[in-house]
């Protein structure tokens, strides 16, 4: 395994008519990360470790991070269409997709919508699903920083991503991106009602990951995914909350790196 | 002038000690603090002073709504419309007013609209909010597409009361097979609109558009010139010249017998704790989408306390800019000619008792109200040519080149 650190260029690919930021490192087999609600901070170790055996990509969702505000967009299905857009653009085939928390429901849905075209998904913490018992954690009635705390089981790995008092700036992004999420997912909020129905024909393998500690999207939810995918299995990763890969980079990293290669 | 009376409807028999414990009287404050026997109290008690604003000469009573909240018990304006509809005979029933972003059938809002027109005898006017955002939150609406909501449901609904059925509406927000209510307003072209405001310059620059009068709530002096600026600025853009015709405020005043007395009930005015909205958490009252993207800065620092609510100011901050006012009518009278003569505006809301100002003295002070001040400033109003819409004969809106008075319709003419 190679200990070099990957090499990251932001390209502006124009899709739907937006111009999108996408990440672009490392060398191997396609992959497409799709970020969290609170959007993609840079320089996450986690994207280091996928970038040692894939080519990584990771698209800016359109309207978060500074990325153009598409006024029409209407839901979490648009943006999963944007992506499907985006990798016929690039001629990009044999994508496998690594969907982070609110990225998880896009890459869910992308899986749906396109049942054979994925080699592998991966879903860490998902959304998308109504949970049975419990519920998702509402961003709307929380400060960002609330919200963003909520998902860590420790307190020290926020304050080391963000700063115990994180910036105006960042919190501003967060408001910015909080804004987005509520044009497209505030109601139902942070799930939809066909997707659970739809995911009987994914033919890839799936991995569902999810934190032990997760406050944000029951467990229930990771336990719902893995039963509707066909070829699924959950692996729960002790010491971490929602932002699984941000608190346990390298056990995350492992687990998909090793999922993903695997014949 | 066009004066009119204004009460919050607090719902003053919540435990205040329970908001403060909880740290936000507003959302998610549980409503087991709503005692219903208080509440069946305090609505009669409401009407009562009403009805007692009317006989002591106010033009117009003034309603408004919020929900979820013990500052304002009204959840819907158009209740207590309907209500004034019938059980008064002279006063404008003005509705600062319906949050129009929290319809979802705007078309329903529009027959509301013109039955209480038409019960009132041509008494309404018909103001649009864009609602609070807890009142967003509240009733499940998306806050991002409040300010659209808002626009759409707008023309929508000046559209069904004044374009003949059946049409299709296919907008951005609302879609309808069929428009063609059966309930139009009686007053033509249609009801005044006239729009409140404490905050937001797209809502004046909005209504300057329109030509629809502003109604600003509360603002200090200062604060308010700044409005007539920005308001007077558009108006001229559109095409015509801003003056108290289009120029309304919102002033907390409470008068009693004695300066000691007034002063007492007026401290009941922070007694929602917060800003005069109550006691709220900032994410609430502004979720991400809800306000102007140019003040994204000022509120996340605001939402994680490290800057200072804007709007809570202290009492004797607020008396000093007359943003509370209170004493005899004698002592209010020169502090009120100054709020005329500084910002000019022709229509003067009176929010005249808050909190647990008991019912008794809210009946005093709108009695001294109705015999001391009204008359005053009547006179006021005449020497500092400050004519109210209706007095003005003003257009309805940027789409008249004349008042309604020049159109009545027969029907108009013979109720009056």
């Amino acid at each position: 395994m190679s200990t070099t650190e990957a090499t990251w260029t932001t390209e502006s690919v124009r899709v739907a008519g937006q111009a999108l930021p996408v990440l672009k490192g490392g060398a191997g087999d396609p992959l497409l990360v799709l970020h969290h609600d609170i959007g993609s901070p840079a320089g996450l170790p986690f994207y280091d470790a996928l970038a040692r055996h894939f080519t990584v990509y990771v698209p800016s969702h359109p309207g978060y991070d500074g990325s153009e505000r598409p006024e029409w967009m209407r839901s979490v299905r648009d943006v999963a269409v944007v992506y499907q857009w985006l990798l016929a653009d690039r001629g990009l085939s044999g994508v496998s997709l690594v969907g982070l928390g609110f990225g998880g429901w896009i890459a869910a849905e992308m899986a749906a919508m396109s049942p054979g075209a994925f080699r592998r998904l991966v879903l860490v913490g998902a959304m998308g699903i109504k949970p049975a018992a419990g519920e998702i954690l509402d961003q709307a009635l929380m400060s960002y920083v609330d919200y963003v705390r909520a998902g860590f089981e420790d307190a020290g790995a926020f304050d080391r991503l963000f700063g115990a008092e994180p910036p105006t700036s960042l919190l501003e992004q967060w408001d910015l991106n909080r804004e987005m999420t509520f044009r497209i997912a505030w109601k139902p909020y942070m799930y939809s009602q066909t997707l659970p129905h739809l995911l009987g024909g994914v033919q890839a393998r799936a991995l569902v990951v999810w934190g032990r500690r997760d406050r944000i999207v029951p467990i229930e939810c990771g336990e719902r995914y893995a039963r509707v995918l066909p070829r699924a299995r959950l692996a729960v990763v002790e010491g971490a909350g929602h932002f699984v890969e941000m608190e346990q980079p390298d056990v995350v990293g492992k687990l998909v790196t090793e999922f993903v290669t695997a014949s | 002038m066009h004066l009119m009376y204004f009460t919050e409807q607090p719902m003053s028999a919540y435990p205040e000690d329970a908001g403060l414990d909880f740290g936000a009287t507003a959302l998610m404050f549980s409503n087991r603090h709503f005692d219903p026997v208080a509440g069946s109290r305090l609505y009669n008690e409401y009407l009562e002073h009403y009805r007692l604003a009317e006989d002591v000469g106010f033009d117009g009573i003034m309603l408004n709504e919020h929900h979820n909240a013990p500052f304002c018990m009204q959840a819907k304006c158009n209740v207590f419309a309907s209500i004034l509809a019938a059980v008064t005979k002279r006063v404008k029933i003005v509705l600062l007013g319906n949050p129009l972003p929290l319809a979802d059938n705007p078309v329903r809002l529009a027959e509301e609209l013109a039955m209480i027109d038409m019960i009132s005898g041509g008494r309404l006017v018909s103001g649009f909010v864009r609602g609070g955002g807890q009142e967003q939150l509240a009733t499940g609406v998306n806050p991002a597409y409040n300010r659209e909501r808002f626009e759409e449901a707008h023309e929508l609904i000046v559209r069904a009361w004044t374009d003949t059925g059946p049409f299709r509406w296919e907008g951005t927000h609302y879609q309808h097979r069929v428009v063609n209510p059966w309930a139009i307003p009686l007053q033509k072209p249609h009801p005044r609109v006239w729009i409140p405001g404490v905050l937001s310059k797209e809502t004046i620059i909005w209504a300057a558009r329109q030509r629809y009068p502003y109604i600003a709530l509360s603002t200090a002096i200062d604060a308010t010139k700044k409005i007539w600026q920005l308001y007077d600025s558009v108006a001229a853009e559109a095409g015509y010249t801003g003056g108290p015709e289009n120029r309304g405020y919102l002033q907390r005043c409470h008068v009693a017998e004695t300066e000691e007395k007034a002063m007492e009930n007026a401290r009941q005015f922070m007694w929602m704790q917060g800003e005069f909205t109550g006691l709220a958490h900032p994410v609430w009252s502004s979720p991400s989408g809800y306000f102007s993207p140019s003040n994204r800065r000022a509120f996340v620092e605001f939402a994680v306390g490290r800057r200072a609510n804007p709007r809570a100011a202290a009492l004797e901050d607020q008396l000093r800019d007359q943003q509370i006012i209170a004493g005899t009518p004698k002592t209010v009278l020169p502090k009120l000619r100054r709020l005329l003569e500084e910002t000019r505006p022709s229509i003067l809301g009176f929010w005249a008792s808050d909190g647990f100002v008991s019912s008794a003295d809210t009946m005093t002070c709108i009695r001294l109200l109705g015999q001391e001040v009204l008359p005053a400033l009547r006179e006021m109003g005449k020497e500092l040519g400050l004519a109210s819409p209706f007095e003005a004969n003003a257009p309805v809106s940027i789409k008249y080149a004349e008042g309604p008075g020049a159109r009545r319709t027969p029907q108009q003419a013979a109720l009056r």
